[in-house]
């Protein structure tokens, strides 16, 4: 068991090891959110009106792109692990006397606290551009660590993904195509009142979306929903957004080293 | 090199029996029934075509693929039932270099000491080691995609014999590689074997299992069809050839010289003037051919004996060539693709 964990460490060191190496990969994957930020902020956050008197719209975007970027880190997860399939790895891996989920554990726990890194910098970004988070330094500190786990949580579903493709490009479009729309049909970026009524069901239990209204809450902003406003899920966003990363793993970490043991054993 | 694969008594490494592994719904026969052993302290070679079987045969025996049927040994240790303790004593270097190519050379090193539960200083000295051993110091600190084909392949190597397995399992260890690659990478392997490695080599090239293995096993659709040595092999297609290229108006002759040395059963290929026929003295035909060709003045542009070739083994056997694909640029993607669909 001990090398269990010592083994899982090993994969997290040499994920570290390679953004040294190649560092390009960690620049360009804070400069995107960056530039999310930016384009929200200036672009789109003029038209958007954010319902509470008071509240400049860029405060309730940042808890929104934070919790986007987290969730999207799940794609270099599914990439990383399906490049490693194509080229061998995973068969040298196998081979070897490791613990079954060493590989997979350790890669999860290396994209999540790469998340460390790139949440530091977008930080850095929306204080340049005006946010002001005003619950007191606990509480914000509260909200991160609420969104490393997140990412933790989600790159399991990365990790699945990876295994189960062909290639490292499909791993890419497949990412996307799952967690674009829990993205964008959330609250993150505009206030679901505006959405059909159907709609707004489906955005506002979106785990995303109750991330969001965990982080805002945690930043000390109120959340406005629409149809789902008085169920529990919209009044108590931290507790389900908990249940949701709980209910994540329980279903895709057991699914994840079942396949990575079975993997083209097919 | 022969006597020691054909011991009565060896001790087995590796014991296959009749796996069978398919696909599509058993559509497509990947293993069916192939049996195979490997005595302890020798090297043998399985030789076959694309798609014979080889890298699905290795996966089995290195506990990545459970088969459909059939029993596997290594060290006596069951592959399927106890795959964990396989995987303590046997090394695996796959068709392509199965290692971090962002990492320098000693990162990939460390990493998998520690993956085998060396100690830090203990997976330093290791590494430092090996690196000494495959010709590599210069290049430690340098990310692998900077490394040419053949240390690639060293280094993957090296990675596989970092707790000095009992049984080591060689995937097709020079597809894609330069003649030169492929001649260190012979270099380094006969060394190893020299060391006493028991070695499970598969390869597509004749050339390389006649190099390098103590015993051979020929695989065509998932099965063993030919087992020996080199020589045995060879043997079983027959014995010498005396062969002769000559001046095209002297072939009359040279064909009259050789009917009456070899005692008939005389071939002539008009079109690369060779005379050539089956001999059973040796060199003594040689000898007297020459002599008498001598004796009339004809002087052959090439004249010898010829064993047959593990190509003219393989051709007599399967009814086909071995090489399906050249070795070429690429070649290593297309290996790839191929894995894929296994």
């Amino acid at each position: 068991m001990s090398h269990a964990i010592s083994d899982a460490l090993v994969i997290t060191k040499r994920q570290w090891l390679q953004l040294i190496r190649v560092p390009e990969v960690l620049i360009f994957s804070t400069i995107q959110p960056v530039m999310f930020v930016l384009l929200f902020r200036y672009v789109f956050g003029g038209s958007i009106s954010t319902g509470i008197p008071g509240v400049d719209y860029v405060q309730l975007l940042m808890p929104g792109i934070f919790v986007q970027t987290v969730a999207f880190t799940l794609a270099g997860t599914a990439v990383g692990l399906a490049e490693d399939m194509q080229k061998g790895l995973i068969d040298r891996f196998r081979s070897l006397p490791i613990s079954r989920g060493a590989v997979v554990f350790g890669r999860a726990l290396g994209d999540g606290l790469l998340n460390i890194v790139v949440l530091f910098v977008m930080g850095l970004a929306g204080f340049l551009v005006g946010w002001r988070p005003d619950s007191g330094l606990f509480k914000v500190m509260l909200g991160f660590i609420f969104l490393l786990f997140f990412g933790f949580a989600m790159a399991w579903i990365g990790i699945l993904i990876g295994l189960s493709v062909r290639s490292a490009r499909v791993a890419n479009a497949a990412v996307f195509i799952a967690v674009f729309p829990l993205t964008f049909l959330s609250n993150a970026f505009a206030p679901t009142t505006g959405m059909p009524k159907a709609l707004q069901y489906f955005a506002e239990w979106n785990p995303v979306s109750t991330m969001v209204a965990a982080c805002r809450e945690l930043f000390g902003l109120q959340n406005i929903f629409g149809v789902t406003a008085n169920s529990w899920p919209s009044q108590n966003p931290l507790e389900m957004s908990l249940i949701y990363m709980v209910l994540l793993m329980a279903i895709f970490v057991p699914l994840s080293i079942r396949k990575y043991v079975n993997v083209a054993s097919k | 090199m022969s006597s020691k694969a054909t011991t009565l008594y060896s001790v087995k490494s590796v014991i296959a029996e009749d796996l069978v592994k398919t696909y599509d719904g058993g559509k497509v026969r990947a293993l069916d029934g192939l049996t195979l052993d490997v005595s302890e302290g020798t090297v043998l070679g399985v030789l076959g075509p694309n798609g014979a079987g080889k890298t699905t045969t290795v996966r089995v025996l290195t506990t990545l693929l459970i088969p459909d049927s059939g029993r596997a040994t290594v060290a006596g240790i069951d592959v399927i039932k106890e795959p964990e303790k396989v995987r303590e004593v046997i090394g695996l270097s796959g068709q392509y270099a199965a290692v971090d190519e962002t990492l320098t050379g000693w990162d990939n090193l460390i990493m998998f000491g520690r993956l085998y539960h060396l100690s830090p200083k203990a997976a330093k000295q290791r590494a430092t080691e090996l690196l000494e051993q495959f010709s590599l110091t210069d290049a430690a600190k340098r990310p692998i995609r900077t490394y040419s084909g053949g240390m690639r392949r060293r280094l993957d190597l090296s990675a596989s014999l970092i707790v000095k397995p009992k049984i080591l399992f060689l995937d097709e260890p020079t597809t894609g590689l330069d003649p030169r690659g492929r001649q260190e990478m012979w270099g380094v392997i006969k060394s190893l074997v020299r060391g006493g490695t028991t070695l499970l080599l598969t390869t597509q090239y004749l050339e390389e299992a006649d190099h390098l293995a103590d015993d051979i096993v020929v695989v065509d659709h998932g099965k063993v069809i030919a087992r020996g040595t080199s020589d045995q092999l060879k043997r079983q297609v027959g014995g010498e050839r005396l062969e002769i290229v000559a001046a095209a108006n002297d072939l009359a002759q040279v064909k009259e010289i050789v009917a009456k040395v070899a005692g008939g059963n005389v071939s002539v290929d008009e079109g690369i003037r060779q005379v050539s026929a089956p001999v059973t003295t040796g060199s003594k035909a040689l000898i007297e051919a020459a002599r008498q060709l001598d004796d009339l003045g004809i002087h052959p542009l090439d004249i010898g004996l010829k064993r047959p070739s593990l190509d003219d083994v393989f051709i007599s056997l399967t009814g086909h060539v071995a090489e399906e694909q050249k070795p070429e640029e690429g070649g290593e993607i297309k290996a790839r693709g191929r894995r894929r669909k296994k």
